[in-house]
């Protein structure tokens, strides 16, 4: 246990000297503490990838390899992110990338080619979105139980389309965006994709009208409606881009394993969730941050990269693995406090 | 109703609602996954005795059918049951709960079957109610997930994970002979079953015969695409070199195959598990690192089917002497590669 623990610590005491070198301190807010002691974290797992493996950790490939994995649960985790500021919370993240990935995929779908395979996983993101933001916004639903309703629901029609069965995409141009001669100057499109989806997330949350309303909403909704805001339009708007990214994440997921499964998007919910919470969005609503939960979803990816390539078996992982995100939870909370 | 519309009827509105409602049109039409050729695992195997005798009512209760094997399972079992005049199936709505599963195979004694053929979502959980339909004089088939004792059954016919990874080690062995220090390296299924750790085991066994080979790495994927994908993309990047890779799951090998063409590797040979059509049509095909694949065969539940109405009309096996149906059958898994696959492609699942 402690041995899990120290190297995090570590990373405690490099932060807050690192944060205090910028003499124009006064341009980081309380929030960018947080921020500067995940990047501690994340340093902390980089040297131990470059100590245990510096050939195969420390190379362009792998570097692509887990900008490429984190991807998928990327996208998924800057609308979980949305969704957890303003309050509420969405489990059916994972059933509905696994839905839009197999209506997607259909034989009739694919029949449409590219286009029809991107605008059915979209939609179909959005529709469940949709139905989960008017269940919540206007059916007085707890988001909890109706996004619950979702994830069964959406499974079980994954399940009733697929048949269980493996459905492999055909669709050249869908395949050849996960092959390496589709990447742009090096990076691979879907990291453009989520590059491109947590730039926008980000000015969306911290630029814009919509993006101080769902702060608002997650802090005091009596506030918030009092203030003038449409409590319920904003939860809708927000249940729908949670879906909209869902339905990106099911199109990346696509390409990335060129077929489309009743079982894709296993437990992206708490992975999404998790991400999020260790990236500093109060799990009670009121306070996000996008680069916090992509922090957070690098951090997941690399440490997975790292067993992987070390060759440590899943039971080794797991334990590793919760012990890691409760070093890193007490590091942030440690550096957050102290300054 | 209609006074409170008025702020969707909007020009706005209606667009979006056109837009909406044909979107839906559209989408509901591509649910579809009729093909051409959808008839699955068809059997070409000869039944055990052909000529019909007593009618026999079959009870069928198996898990719920979310992944490609099991649902092989389901289809072989119907198949089978049509090609014979004198046999009825009475088959359950699959569930992975075990309550349920109980309850429908409770239901299917009440009926009064002639023979119980089940798959347990969990043999251990539903070790009773195997024990009740023995007493209540239904003998049982148990098909692949043992039950906890052999009271339970009249005869269990079921696969062998510890075979499959011995033939899969055997396999690689021999293709690897001459070729010193050779690298193997083992992408694994889901590691919380006890199936998984069997396989292994057989292929560390059968490895240990080849001093040349060693394995230098395994993965636990989780049977699905996008596990196979992420953690064989992991294993290439750990394992520059390797000769040889085995592959637990056919299924989570479509990621496996995915992450190897994604990362331009060819430089190794590829063996994988379970026997999917997909897989065996690469095998034919020739053209890329799999080679070969070792048989976990869903044609089982066939059997099941021909082992269960031999029980009820109290015949034996044709082929053997004895009067009656043995106790317990372990299924070969053989190695599927380019020069028998044609035999197999009729068996392979989706």
């Amino acid at each position: 246990m402690t041995q899990h623990v120290s190297p995090p610590r570590g990373s405690a005491d490099k932060v807050p000297p690192a944060s205090e070198s910028f003499a124009w301190r006064g341009v980081f807010a309380r929030a960018d503490v947080r921020t500067l002691s995940l990047l501690g974290v994340l340093a902390v797992l980089i040297l131990i990838g470059g100590i245990t493996k510096p050939d195969e950790f420390l190379d362009t490939r792998n570097l692509q390899l887990v900008l490429t994995q984190a991807s998928v649960i990327g996208v998924v985790t800057v609308g979980m992110t949305f969704v957890i500021t303003s309050g509420g919370i969405d489990l059916s993240v994972g059933a509905i990338v696994a839905l839009a990935s197999v209506w997607a995929t259909t034989v009739a779908t694919q029949e449409y080619g590219f286009a029809g395979i991107l605008f059915t996983a979209v939609i179909v993101g959005v529709g469940c979105g949709l139905v989960n933001g008017l269940l919540i916004a206007y059916g007085g639903m707890v988001p909890f139980i109706a996004t619950l309703a979702m994830l069964a629901s959406a499974r079980g029609l994954a399940l009733q389309i697929t048949d269980g069965r493996t459905q492999i995409v055909s669709i050249n141009s869908v395949l050849d965006l996960g092959e390496r001669d589709a990447y742009v100057l090096g990076i691979p499109p879907l990291v453009l994709v989520f590059a491109v989806v947590t730039i926008i997330g980000w000015l969306v949350l911290n630029r814009t009208t919509f993006g101080r309303r769902t702060v608002a909403v997650g802090g005091n909704a009596e506030a918030a409606r009092l203030a003038g805001i449409d409590v319920r339009r904003q939860r809708l708007y927000l249940y729908l881009l949670s879906g909209l990214c869902c339905g990106i994440a099911a199109f990346l997921l696509i390409i990335l394993s060129g077929s489309g499964q009743n079982t894709n998007g296993n437990l992206y919910e708490l992975d999404a969730i998790a991400a999020a919470i260790i990236g500093g969005t109060l799990l009670s609503g009121g306070r996000g941050t996008i680069t916090g939960s992509v922090l957070g979803v690098l951090i997941f990816t690399t440490i997975t990269n790292i067993f992987a390539l070390n060759n440590l078996q899943s039971d080794v992982q797991q334990i590793a693995k919760g012990a890691i995100i409760v070093a890193a939870v007490l590091v942030q909370r440690r550096t957050a406090s102290t300054t | 109703m209609p006074e409170h519309t008025s702020r969707f009827t909007s020009r706005r509105g209606l667009l979006f609602g056109t837009a909406a409602v044909g979107a839906g049109a559209l989408l509901a039409g591509c649910t579809s996954n009729d093909s051409s050729d959808d008839e699955p695992a068809a059997n070409d195997q000869p039944a055990a005795a052909e000529s019909s005798g007593k009618p026999v009512t079959i009870g069928f209760a198996g898990p719920q059918a979310d992944h490609g094997w099991l649902n092989a399972i389901n289809d072989n079992a119907k198949n089978r049951a049509k090609k014979y005049s004198d046999v009825t199936l009475e088959i359950t709505e699959g569930s992975n709960d075990t309550a349920q599963q109980i309850g429908q195979i409770e239901t299917l004694i009440n009926k009064k079957v002639d023979v119980l053929v089940v798959l347990p979502a969990d043999g251990k959980a539903l070790t009773q109610v195997g024990l009740k339909a023995m007493r209540a004089g239904i003998p049982v088939v148990n098909l692949d997930r043992i039950f906890n004792t052999p009271q339970a059954y009249r005869c269990w016919i079921g696969g062998d994970n510890y075979g499959m990874g011995l033939n899969a080690g055997h396999y690689i062995g021999e293709k690897l002979k001459g070729k010193s220090n050779a690298k193997v390296i083992e992408l694994a299924g889901l590691d919380n079953l006890e199936l998984t750790k069997q396989r292994t085991k057989g292929f560390d066994d059968a490895l240990k015969n080849y001093p040349n080979v060693r394995k230098v790495a395994r993965q636990a994927a989780e049977f699905t695409v996008e596990s196979g994908q992420a953690k064989m993309a992991q294993l290439l990047q750990a394992q520059s070199s390797f000769d040889a890779l085995w592959n637990h799951d056919d299924d989570q090998g479509v990621g496996a195959l995915r992450a190897i063409d994604q990362a331009g590797r060819d430089d190794f040979l590829m063996v994988g598990g379970a026997g999917a059509l997909s897989a065996f049509q690469a095998i034919k095909q020739d053209n890329g690192v799999l080679k070969a694949t070792v048989l976990y065969p869903p044609t089982m539940a066939a059997s099941a089917i021909d082992l269960a109405r031999a029980l009820g009309q109290s015949k034996g096996i044709s082929g053997l002497s004895e009067f009656e149906i043995p106790a317990s059958l372990t299924l070969y898994s053989a190695v599927v590669d380019k020069t028998n696959v044609d035999q197999y492609m009729s068996t392979g699942f989706k």
